[in-house]
């Protein structure tokens, strides 16, 4: 590996075909622009942001379905804070708890098993977002939870799998030349899977960590492939991610969940790419497998472009107009890690990069 | 048993005179306060600042402070952004009822060391007691003088002017997550009076075209408010910011960004060039200040942009923070 110094210059007088990489995971696409990395390559090489964030693939009618549940009596919906503000099709949990429903944002799932003990007067609604990354917390929640005899918890889950939203992108879109694969994910699932994609969709795949200087060396690492015309998959995430991955969390998995088909926001149903509770765990579940269609995008929201990396956020009519973050109207805007949220932030709302 | 707050403490009746005999009175006494009229009567003479703000943090006592200290040094630390010598201070109580009297009394004991530590008076309170589980909120309003001569105020930032931070950003608000959050760590509030440390650099010569207090919203939202008020462009070096590492490792781990996160006794200076250095030492030299470090510069006239410029040399827009942010912390 060349030093950081030579991998900048180089990816600064880039000068060959126009090349397009996607950053899978908004993590990473969070740290690309707190590193000023943009504005350090060459123009001709395209950073497109990907289906990686939990909250921006979360369809409308799960933000509903958690509605339904806070509406009834004695039940409480615990979120992590950046669902809070993900708009519903009438309104948000947080908009909803300002009519009276109880929600209540936490940092971690073992919270919720703390308070349904202490309250065992009321349910206690989780919403489980989140990718290969978050399901073991959730399934070490419920164990947790079946070990003291907590029984008033249900999770509604909206859990996603990267790779087979990985195979329905390269499927379905022209003109990626390759993937800068989620760092925390990848350290559940490890780096060997994706060298069946890479050799399916004959494109480069490339785990990498959340430094600037992981990013520039991943993006330096799809270059040349791209380059030598090579596809091949690897792990620049040493420190992190195992070939094999967590063998523990992944067994952990195995153990609560099973696969199944999943709708994510924009995209609709792709198949095996969501985990459900296994029927022994029924009690916990609340209804998840009902989530089989997701309601109309608004008009003009064009979400479903932007996390697939056909447009940047900037060239949504509702981008700083209608759709800010103070006035969300998909979640890729409301999320930390939602494309247009970075994009907005990293511009002060004019969609202009520096 | 521990003798709790209850509605009688504030009818007005007997109750409520004990409670302003054994608290108030006990810790916050003055020949102002004293005469017990119903209002303070100040002799005032020259420019004064105002200000007032509401305190609701929880919990009430962490690592390096407490809600009653933050409740004096917040609202005296927005007199002297002003550049104002805080003098008076008022305090406003909502109790509600189940606090403990021992622990209200500490928070006066605190809120009284901490006015005297700011030279401030307190000059007039109030309590109010309504239902609820032992919560306990604070107003309180500062008046401070101007003295002649000094300028500050947001819109004052000019071109060429260095741009210095008092010390390490997100401590406070990292505090108050880790004792929400039950982790063990040794990370403490910065809570603490400022005016101490804008005197110095007053003392040392050095012109000042602005001050704020690096509070809610964190030093992104700061400069933001400063860069628009003043209607220039600023330049920050990332590597210049100073953070504790067991901040900067609690952030890492909770995806916090120590750029938005809130302070309680840190501010930022902006002063023209020729007196960046002078007004750094100043600061250097104060307990507040002992971290300072110029962090960026006035690049020039401009719609308020404020650009970072990344250790590998590449360079981003700071916004200011939306939404709430996480929750309340002071």
């Amino acid at each position: 590996m060349r030093d950081i110094k030579e991998i900048i210059g180089y990816l600064r007088a880039y000068d060959g075909p126009e090349l397009k990489f996607m950053e899978v995971c908004g993590t990473h696409t969070a740290a690309i622009f707190k590193s000023g990395i943009r504005s350090l390559i060459s123009p001709k090489i395209h950073l497109i942001s990907g289906p990686g964030c939990p909250v921006c693939v979360t369809p409308t009618a799960y933000i509903d379905r958690l509605l339904e549940y806070g509406r009834r009596e004695n039940h409480v919906i615990c979120s992590f804070g950046d669902m809070l503000k993900v708009p519903g099709s009438g309104c948000s949990l947080s908009e909803a708890k300002g009519e009276g429903v109880n929600v209540r944002m936490i940092y971690s799932p073992p919270d919720v098993a703390d308070m349904a003990e202490k309250e065992r007067d009321k349910t206690f609604v989780m919403a489980a977002v989140g990718f290969e990354t978050t399901a073991p917390a959730y399934a070490l929640m419920l164990k947790e939870a079946k070990g003291r005899g907590i029984d008033n918890i249900r999770l509604v889950t909206a859990l996603k799998r990267v790779i087979p939203a990985l195979s329905w992108i390269c499927e379905n879109e022209e003109g990626i030349d390759g993937f800068i694969c989620p760092g925390h994910v990848s350290t559940i699932i490890g780096s060997d899977i994706y060298a069946p994609l890479a050799e399916r969709y004959k494109k480069p795949f490339v785990v990498a960590g959340f430094e600037a200087e992981h990013l520039l060396a991943a993006i330096y690492d799809l270059v040349r492939c791209a380059e030598k015309g090579e596809a091949r998959a690897d792990n620049l995430y040493t420190s992190g991610v195992r070939s094999e991955g967590n063998l523990k969390a992944l067994a952990l998995i195995d153990e609560y969940f099973e696969t199944g088909d999943a709708v994510w926001r924009g995209l609709g149903r792709i198949p095996e790419s969501g985990y459900y509770l296994r029927e022994e765990f029924a009690g916990f579940d609340g209804g998840s497998r009902g989530l089989d269609s997701d309601s109309e995008l608004p008009e003009a929201c064009r979400c479903a472009d932007v996390i697939v990396g056909r447009i940047s956020p900037d060239m949504c009519p509702m981008f700083g107009n209608a759709c800010r973050p103070e006035t969300p109207y998909g979640p890729c805007m409301v999320s930390a890690e939602g494309a247009c949220g970075i994009w907005f932030r990293n511009s002060k709302g004019t969609g202009k990069q520096i | 048993m521990t003798e709790k707050i209850t509605m009688a403490h504030g009818s007005g009746g007997r109750s409520g005179a004990d409670l302003m005999e054994k608290v108030f009175a006990k810790h916050f006494s003055n020949e102002v306060l004293d005469r017990m009229e119903d209002a303070a009567v100040l002799d005032i003479s020259g420019r004064a600042a105002v200000s007032t703000d509401s305190f609701v943090v929880t919990p009430h006592f962490f690592k390096g402070g407490d809600i009653g200290k933050l409740a004096v040094c917040g609202t005296a630390n927005d007199l002297a952004m002003m550049g104002a010598v805080p003098k008076y201070i008022t305090c406003g109580f909502i109790l509600e009822e189940g606090l403990a009297i021992e622990e209200l009394e500490r928070i006066a004991a605190s809120m009284a060391k901490a006015a005297e530590d700011a030279g401030v008076r307190i000059v007039a309170g109030d309590t109010k007691v309504v239902e609820g589980k032992g919560g306990l909120y604070i107003n309180t309003t500062g008046i401070g003088i101007i003295p002649e001569g000094r300028n500050a105020g947001a819109a004052g930032c000019k071109e060429g002017d260095a741009i210095i931070l008092s010390g390490t950003l997100g401590d406070h608000h990292a505090c108050i997550l880790s004792a929400r959050m039950g982790m063990e760590n040794d990370i403490k509030s910065d809570c603490a009076f400022l005016g101490h440390a804008v005197e110095k650099i007053y003392a040392a010569g050095a012109e000042v075209h602005a001050m704020r207090d690096v509070t809610r919203g964190g030093l992104g939202t700061i400069l933001n408010e400063l860069a628009e008020a003043s209607g220039v462009d600023m330049e920050l070096e990332e590597s210049s910011l100073p953070v504790r590492p067991e901040v900067r490792g609690l952030c890492g781990i909770l995806g916090l960004e120590p750029l938005y996160m809130g302070n309680e006794g840190k501010m930022i200076a902006v002063v023209p060039e020729k007196d960046a250095e002078k007004a750094l030492t100043a600061l250097k030299e104060t307990p507040e200040g002992r971290d300072a470090a110029i962090i960026g510069r006035v690049t020039g006239k401009g719609e308020g942009e404020v650009i970072m410029n990344t250790p590998l040399g590449g360079s981003r827009i700071v916004d200011m923070l939306y939404g709430e942010g996480l929750p309340r912390i002071c």
